[in-house]
């Protein structure tokens, strides 16, 4: 595969980021935004979006369970403990 | 510490009935799984309920997890289902694509000279916590997504599974992740850029 436009370039840049591509088309990819600087904008809005999208916190996520769900779990979990659970390891503590 | 390993420490910690695994598990998946439920259903009240629903699968089959090292994927798929099964009840959107074209910038030949249409990204602030208009339009563009690309994006980069987790949450091949993700990113990426060049005219 050879790069020679910068829309080959654009369709392979996630992955790009993501190291996810041969080290040949890496080295080509490299060689190309060297010299480009509609390029390295791109990559760098790209990466950007990337970036902001780990840094979500969707929702303003609440920090916790409420209480009430968190009744109703640990009483399932209890109920899983007691059917299936190893007690062996935690019968001493 | 590398994270599978913890996960896979943690769920055995949590079948052993070790103290403390149950209080570590919810508050590391409680969020997680709220934040997933909401992009994906859209609204608060269902991703609250749709959390639980999860969660309270998970202890019913917990005896059923042969790979506690795929633990999240496990979990993942679990919250998956749960989504649907809430969106089965509501309108369910047919299948879009995103055209790759469409998505991609547009160079011009500007004599020997290549230009790129293109906001100015660096006045994005680093700490999207701070910005909440911001905040704001980067879910609202997650949540315009064509469903099949925004599953792939939320489980990769916000959730941080890895290709080969999400591929195996959503039953499709890593190359399909791959190429899903690349153009959710593609449909973000410009509808942020938009967002940047009104923004730029606005002050
Ligand atoms: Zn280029």
């Amino acid at each position: 595969m050879k790069l020679e436009r910068c829309q080959d370039v654009f369709a392979l840049l996630s992955q790009y980021l993501d190291h996810e591509l041969p080290a040949d088309l890496c080295d080509q990819i490299e060689a190309h935004i060297a010299d480009c600087p509609p390029c390295v904008a791109f990559l760098e809005s790209l990466r950007k979006t990337v970036e902001l999208c780990r840094k979500l916190q969707a929702g303003g996520v609440p920090a916790a369970a409420r209480d009430e769900h968190r009744r109703a779990l640990q009483e399932a979990y209890q109920r899983f403990l007691r059917e299936h659970g190893g007690c062996s390891d935690s019968s001493n503590s | 510490m590398d994270p599978a390993r913890s996960d896979a420490a943690l769920v055995e910690d949590l079948i052993a009935g070790r103290p403390g695994a149950f209080e570590e598990f919810v508050e590391l998946y409680w969020p997680k799984l709220f934040q997933y439920s909401y992009l994906m259903c859209g609204q608060r009240e269902d991703a609250e309920e749709v959390t639980q629903e999860t969660l309270l699968k998970v202890f019913e089959k917990l005896d059923q997890l042969r790979e506690p090292e795929r633990f999240k994927a496990w979990v993942f798929r679990i919250a998956r289902n749960a989504c649907y099964m809430k969106r089965r009840k509501s309108v369910f959107a047919p299948v879009q694509e995103l055209s790759l074209d469409e998505l991609m910038p547009v160079t011009q030949e500007d004599g020997d000279q290549r230009r790129l249409e293109i906001a100015d990204w660096s006045s994005l602030p680093e700490d999207i916590a701070l910005q909440s208009e911001l905040r704001e339009r980067l879910e609202a563009a997650i949540q315009s997504l064509p469903e099949i690309y925004r599953a792939v994006l939320i489980l990769r980069d916000i959730e941080g599974l890895s290709t080969q987790e999400t591929a195996e949450v959503l039953d499709i091949t890593e190359d399909a992740v791959k190429t899903r993700l690349h153009r959710a990113r593609l449909a973000v990426r410009s509808y942020l850029d938009e967002y940047l060049r009104t923004a730029g005219a606005r002050t």
